[in-house]
């Protein structure tokens, strides 16, 4: 299979290079000949036109193509990371182009790499940094971003001069100054290797940030580092004395925190931006982009650390932008974000395979690349080995040995190097090509050799995994009660921790950030235990209808969302309004009070459903709305670029829904019974002589049972309405569970009756599956047990059903005759 | 007492070994500790309540509570105590020691274990070993009542939470059983992914040094 998979891949590689060469050649030729022709030619080549582009969007796809086939195969991915395997089919790749064209005519570009493909993974890991445990570490990170690249860069360049002063390498025409500037250009620890390896390994997130925050800020480190270099062997060895050395170290620091400065700066900005976005809704994810890159490009056209100042950007401004936007809108960046981030680092592996595969660069010299590699790897672990020392003398939780050595062991370098190593000047150093293609083997070993290793390693060395599961509401409560306790703890035993810091700093934060950069409305929901609070009951609602219809049952709707809602607005209108149907709402309004399963749940559910909220100055002429069909609504804003919302008018998904539930009620019922019809009359009797006093449920009560177009009538009625909309009363339903009712009863007592017949189906739906609707289950007892009075004040009493009904139920009762 | 504070480390050498404290920073705390109680010998309710920095801290009682309960003493006892003397404020600060690299697992395990026991002893207000959900209840909303959340919310999230341990602790329960309140062993589980032992501690200080939030 994989053969053939690569083979196909390779195949149709040939098919898209040579012909587009081809092409290219012919369509020369013809636009040469057009020239000549006078008229009009129906239908014209104009490869010229679109070539640019064209090729552009053609690699993206074969990348992405790449991508597709390594991801197909699970076990190799398992086994090899998918950056070293993509860095393969580069090579597979680029040996297709050198066969078709015997040159390397695309290879990567500093120019493309810095401009394009670095920006967005930069974007990507600043917005989703998480900030929390990037900044209690920030400590560590900064000494081993600053410190540890600055000892890679010195320790690699002047090992490598001592090297050749003793005759290692042969005969070389590199200074001093050179080595340290490829030692500069190489110290650096690269964030989309080692985010691509680590984060297929799921290392303990405390290692994760520290190597992957230590990685994101290096790269502006050893950017600035290249450059003073750069500038000090521009000047020559001669000229530099101690000022232009000061002056390179203030360079340095000026680089590095202006960028990350300039960063906070436009993070800011986009707070304000997003504040106010409130009516351009749909491009309101654009103004991350943008503003995103503009840091970008910005700190790049001041000089400053471009890779800083995005990261800073980002990290400042995630928690106030996804408070500000819509929730739709925070899915989108996080989603585009993603397919960027996710594109490019497929592109920038693919390239630099491809690069690799070009003769011109490639200037062997045994003892200098040996060396390097050897060096490189060396002194990462001593590195981090040196540096951990000091800080685990600080550090609360001190940094274990295994963990320094995963450390050491994930200093993978990648595409920022070669980037740099590419963007030398060829005339000031002699050896350009020959760092370059040490570069690229170096870029090669860490990746493939490192990223294949290091999960055995890992594993072998027992390393600290991260927890894989989502955080459950009770220990994000527990982890509030820690911090509280410690901050008080701290404050007792009257000492200044992180702790208090931390504390003062959220005070701050929310009397005057808050204020300042997030939209009144969003400040409200800022609350984590809330927020989790909200998924759960996402979550809990929707395997709770599944549940439901998996079991075949139709009550599950009882308890759903729509009754609730119903009651929610309803209640009181319905009053006021249908003094007729008092009795009707106000007993489901019962059973909905004693109904244990949804309270927990749904009320939140309704809370967050702030749509649905603002109607509520619901009256009697919007419930003759509610049955009148508008189909063609949801056509209405497709081809709109204002307005993505196709189906929200609440009319239009009840009626929706009461139809597919009068369609599978009778599909149900035919199954149950085999015969529905005779059913559906007599219950229809039956119905007519309880209601007969009340005038307008007959009517109702008659169109129920025609199931066409017609019934839309019946939404004059209120009480049909209502029922209808909860799917919670059809009577021909109720019919087969507890037809005994006896005439005489007055109709909601009949009703209880038959209410709580049906309550029974789905418990015993609910009893088999242990997991969900089950567990809701269990809260009723539960209450019970501790006497509580609120909101559940009636708990008892379908509990007590219930029972009488698990008893009762399973002979069900014959059909009336 | 009062008059030799520097000494109380050297003087008793078993109080080092028993809390596991520095003899540094037991001195720290027994400076602090004078500081609070007004060169008193032992601490009460009040001396805690006056902290003008935890004035703004939602579970101040519970915390305050915590310091006053036996059963974070190391013994058996049940109950609260009106008064504690410096040894067994020193006992209770003992909880929130941080691990250090020459622990062994066994030795970790034991702290996580003495640290989650007085977390649990926190929630549990009458000290018959379970979390009732109306103890629960309560610690939830003060936790919650600083922020915008509503009582209401609090109650509900409670509730959720209380019926996630019932499910991850009692997979299949009945519909006449019912819940009565999380037990140790329980409490022990359900924060089995929160890395205790690296995470509830705070820095003593070493060397002698300014204290802040003076009373």
């Amino acid at each position: 299979i994989h053969a053939g998979l690569w083979l196909l891949v390779s195949a149709m590689l040939l098919c898209c290079v040579s012909p587009l060469k081809a092409e290219l050649k012919n369509s020369q030729h013809d636009s040469h000949s057009n020239s000549n022709i006078t008229g009009i030619s129906i239908v014209s080549f104009k490869w010229e036109h679109v070539k640019a582009p064209y090729i552009v969007a053609v690699w993206v796809l074969v990348c992405f193509l790449c991508k597709l086939v390594i991801e197909a195969n699970h076990h190799v991915t398992s086994i090899i990371p998918e950056s070293a395997l993509l860095i393969c089919a580069g090579f597979i790749l680029g040996g297709i182009i050198w066969g078709a064209d015997h040159q390397q005519t695309f290879s990567l570009t500093p120019v493309v790499f810095f401009y394009y493909l670095l920006p967005p993974i930069i974007v990507d890991s600043g917005y989703h940094m998480p900030n929390k445990l990037f900044f209690s570490n920030l400590g560590a990170i900064l000494v081993h971003a600053i410190i540890g690249t600055c000892w890679n860069a010195a320790t690699l360049g002047l090992s490598l001069w001592g090297c050749q002063k003793g005759g290692a390498m042969g005969d070389l025409d590199i200074g001093l100054l050179q080595y340290l500037l490829f030692g500069s250009l190489i110290a650096a620890v690269d964030p989309v290797a080692v985010l691509a390896v680590f984060e297929q390994v799921h290392v303990n997130d405390v290692l994760f940030i520290l190597v992957f925050g230590e990685s994101l800020l290096n790269d502006g480190v050893t950017v600035v580092l290249f450059n003073v270099f750069d500038a000090f062997v521009t000047l020559g060895g001669a000229q530099i004395d101690a000022v232009e050395i000061i002056k390179g170290i203030i360079s340095f620091f000026v680089v590095a925190f202006g960028g990350s400065l300039l960063g906070m700066v436009f993070g800011i900005l986009m707070c304000f931006l997003t504040r106010c976005t409130k009516n351009i809704e749909i491009i309101e994810p654009g103004f991350i982009f943008v503003v995103g890159y503009l840091s970008y490009l910005t700190a790049e056209m001041l000089s400053l650390s471009a890779i800083l100042s995005c990261v800073f950007c980002g990290v400042c401004c995630q928690k106030y932008i996804n408070a500000n936007m819509n929730e739709n809108s925070v899915k989108t960046v996080k989603y585009v974000m993603k397919v960027l981030a996710n594109g490019s680092e497929t592109m920038i592996f693919v390239f630099l395979g491809i690069s690799a595969i070009d003769k011109t660069i490639w200037v062997w010299n045994t003892g200098f690349i040996l060396l390097t590699l050897l060096f490189i790897f060396v002194y990462r672990f001593i590195g981090v080995f040196l540096l951990t020392w000091p800080l685990n003398r600080y550090r609360l939780v001190p940094l274990e040995f295994i963990d320094q050595l995963i450390m050491g062991f994930g200093g993978l370098r990648g595409a920022v190097a070669y980037g740099l190593a590419v963007m030398m000047d060829e005339k000031k150093i002699k050896e350009k090509n020959l760092m370059v293609s040490t570069t690229l083997i170096v870029v090669f070993f860490t990746v493939i050799i490192q990223g294949i290793l290091m999960k055995p390693v890992v594993t072998w060395l027992k390393v600290k995994r991260a927890t894989l599961h989502d955080l459950t509401l009770i220990e994000k409560v527990q982890n509030r009660v820690f911090e509280h306790m410690l901050v008080a703890v701290e404050d007792i035993s009257g000492q200044i921790g992180h702790n208090y810091f931390r504390d003062k700093w959220k005070n701050f934060e929310e009397k005057w950030m808050m204020w300042m950069l997030m939209k009144p409305s969003a400040r409200k929901t800022q609350d984590h235990v809330f927020s989790v609070f909200h998924q759960l009951n996402l979550k809990d609602a929707v395997e709770y209808v599944t549940e439901g219809e998996r079991s075949g049952s139709l009550e599950f709707i009882r308890n759903d969302s729509v009754l609730i809602d119903f009651k929610k607005k309803l209640g009181d209108d319905m009053l006021e309004a249908m003094p007729d149907v008092t009795a009707d709402t106000s007993f489901d309004q019962g059973i909905m009070l004693r109904d244990p399963v949804p309270s927990v749940s749904l009320e939140m559910h309704e809370q967050t459903m702030n749509g649905l909220r603002e109607m509520e100055d619901l009256n009697s002429h919007h419930l003759l709305q509610e049955h009148l069909y508008k189909g063609r609504k949801q056509h209405r804003h497709r081809f709109s670029r204002n307005h993505l919302s196709i189906n929200t008018d609440e009319d239009e998904v009840q009626e929706i829904f009461q139809r597919t539930m009068r369609k599978r009620l009778e599909s149900f019922k035919s199954a149950k019974m085999g015969m529905a019809l005779p059913k559906t009359i007599s219950k229809h009797t039956k119905k007519e002589q309880q209601k007969t006093p009340n005038g307008k449920n007959r009517i109702s009560v008659d169109e129920d049972y025609e199931f066409s177009e017609a019934d839309s009538a019946s939404g004059y009625d209120p009480s049909f309405t209502y029922r209808a909309g909860g799917g919670i009363e059809n009577p021909a339903f109720m019919a087969d569970l507890d037809p005994v009712v006896p005439l005489q009863i007055p109709p909601w007592l009949a009703e209880a009756e038959l209410d709580s017949g049906g309550v029974a189906p789905s418990q015993r739906a609910q009893a088999r599956p242990p997991l969900t609707a089950g567990d809701l289950r269990r809260l009723a007892p539960l209450r019970i047990s501790t006497q509580s009075t609120d909101s559940f004040m009636m708990a008892d009493i379908p509990d007590a059903e219930q029972r009488r009904d698990s008893f009762d139920l399973p002979p069900p009762p014959p059909p009336p005759p | 007492m009062g008059a030799a504070p520097t000494r109380i480390g050297q003087q008793d050498p078993e109080l080092v070994e028993r809390t596991g404290f520095s003899p540094e920073q037991i001195n720290n705390l027994h400076k602090r500790f004078l500081q609070l109680s007004g060169n008193k010998d032992t601490i009460s309710r009040e001396n805690l309540n006056d902290i003008p920095a935890l004035a703004y801290n939602p579970i101040k009682s519970q915390i305050i509570e915590a310091f006053f309960d036996k059963r974070n003493q190391h013994d058996s006892e049940v109950g609260s105590l009106e008064e504690i003397t410096f040894q067994q404020f020193l006992m209770v600060m003992s909880h929130f020691r941080p691990p250090t690299l020459e622990m062994t697992a066994e030795e970790k395990e034991a702290m996580r274990k003495e640290k989650l026991r007085f977390l649990f002893n926190m929630h549990d207000t009458d000290g018959d070993g379970k979390i009732t959900l109306e103890e629960y209840r309560k610690v939830v909303e003060e936790l919650l009542s600083s922020g915008s959340i509503e009582q209401e919310s609090a109650k509900e999230i409670t509730d959720a939470a209380m019926l996630e341990v019932a499910s991850t602790n009692v997979p299949h329960m009945g519909p006449e059983d019912f819940y009565e309140g999380i037990t140790f062993e329980h409490f022990e589980q359900i924060l089995k992914g929160l890395e205790m032992e690296s995470r509830m501690h705070i820095r003593f200080l070493d060397t002698a040094t300014v204290h802040c939030g003076k009373s």
